[in-house]
């Protein structure tokens, strides 16, 4: 029998993670060109509405058939087509801005289309976590099981992505007014 | 409808950090204040990207070394193991490590103070588990740093670490300490984690078997994400 060990607690990533964890391709879940892509973007802001401009924002996201390359997806492992990979990593800008290119998931076992998302910063001890959902999907997200679990519609809304010319937009406020609803795993 | 089987992650409360700690200063103004709302694990959480040996190059593991010579500072092997809660070994997983130079400067924008950058030393690496979830890193002893948390702070030697392992719940990242360090009491990040043996979770070991004689120290950390039950759970979702 294997001995059970206790957590490694998480500790913040500090002023200085551009040092390891931007990558030259890290904002491209699918590549540059990919018909279908959109970006998501959006600000990140603090509690006195300034931007975050020394963030990182992980997305983590089901392929447009609602599957996942990942063995643990029971209905079986999807191999990725067309160079699609799920996973962003943007760090936020001097304006506190991320951008993400990926495709559009689809709805994954009775949930609407979403994308999970990690916020990492000076500051947070620990990741933030929350979804991002897509304002034309009204019906499937008045279903999802994470958004009607919500008290407010105000609170849903701050998931809520609002379409865009290139993709969508979901600004994330950490703290304060329309904070963000975050999520503990 | 179908039932689908998914690994439940556990949560050990030990491990917890809060996210407003006020003497850490920015924890102020970037700590959410509503309560985190509890997400039940589905599909989007028990998977994550599978990161290896795709980004890794040769050489990721040793930070002493670049084209123009060798880092200056205290060569130190680090190596251990990555596990999950239940003991089970994380294999093939990516670990991303980025630290300040023996001097404790950051080769960083930011990280500027009175004390030199070494041309050598670019402070990142990279390695991944191995099969048994081992890794190890070669790399120089970081030294301390102010920061302006404080009047007179200083981080104790650390060095940050970023793991995926193998599903969105377990993304890891968290700073490694070395043991008997005198600044930990003064430390509002060190001491943000309320248990203190979690803390000391986070302060590697002096490993005199892994040393090199004549070449480098060595210090052991092994990296616990959290575990998922040995049995899964049915889950009642609806598959569209």
């Amino acid at each position: 029998m294997r001995p059970s060990r206790q957590q490694t607690p998480s500790q913040t990533v500090g002023p200085y993670l551009h040092i390891a964890l931007p990558w030259a391709d890290g904002a491209y879940a699918v590549p540059a060109g990919t018909p279908g892509a959109i970006w998501l973007r959006g600000r990140l802001t603090d509690g006195n509405g300034d931007p975050v401009p020394d963030g990182l924002v992980e997305t983590w996201q089901a392929d447009p058939d609602g599957r996942f390359d990942h063995p643990d997806d029971p209905r079986g492992a999807v191999p990725a087509a067309n160079g699609f990979r799920g996973f962003g990593r943007c760090p936020t800008g001097p304006d506190g801005e991320y951008a993400i290119l990926t495709l559009k998931p689809g709805a994954v076992s009775g949930q609407a289309p979403h994308v999970d998302i990690s916020v990492f910063a000076r500051g947070l001890l620990d990741r933030v976590v929350t979804r991002l959902y897509f304002a034309d999907e009204a019906e499937a997200n008045a279903a999802d099981p994470v958004l009607r679990n919500l008290p407010t519609d105000a609170d849903r809304a701050t998931l809520v992505a609002e379409r865009t010319e290139d993709g969508y937009r979901l600004d994330i406020r950490l703290q304060g007014d329309h904070e963000t609803v975050f999520f503990a795993l | 409808m179908t039932d689908l089987v998914l690994p439940r992650y556990r949560t050990d409360e030990t491990a917890n950090v809060p996210l407003l700690y006020p003497d850490y200063k920015s924890t102020r103004s970037r700590s959410p204040g509503k309560p985190l709302v509890l997400l039940p694990h589905q599909l989007t959480e028990v998977t994550g990207p599978l990161f290896g040996e795709d980004r890794v190059r040769p050489g990721d593991s040793d930070l002493t070394g670049a084209p123009g010579g060798e880092a200056i500072g205290q060569r130190i092997i680090v190596h251990g193991r990555v596990l999950d809660s239940d003991g089970r070994a994380v294999p093939d997983a990516l670990l991303e490590v980025w630290q300040a130079n023996a001097g404790g400067r950051y080769l960083h924008a930011n990280g500027e103070w009175p004390t030199p950058l070494d041309p050598n030393f670019t402070g990142l690496g990279r390695a991944v588990t191995d099969s048994l979830g081992r890794y190890r890193f070669v790399t120089i002893k970081p030294g301390a740093y102010p920061w302006g948390n404080h009047h007179n702070a200083w981080r104790p030697a650390h060095i940050h670490f970023s793991l995926f392992g193998r599903a969105f719940t377990q993304r890891l990242v968290t700073q490694m300490y070395f043991p008997d360090d005198p600044l930990f009491a003064y430390d509002p990040i060190w001491n943000s984690i309320p248990d203190e043996r979690a803390r000391q979770r986070l302060v590697s070991r002096f490993d005199l078997a892994a040393t090199e004689p004549n070449w480098a120290l060595a210090f052991e950390f092994d990296i616990v994400l959290r575990g998922s039950d040995a049995t899964p759970f049915e889950a009642e979702v609806d598959d569209e």
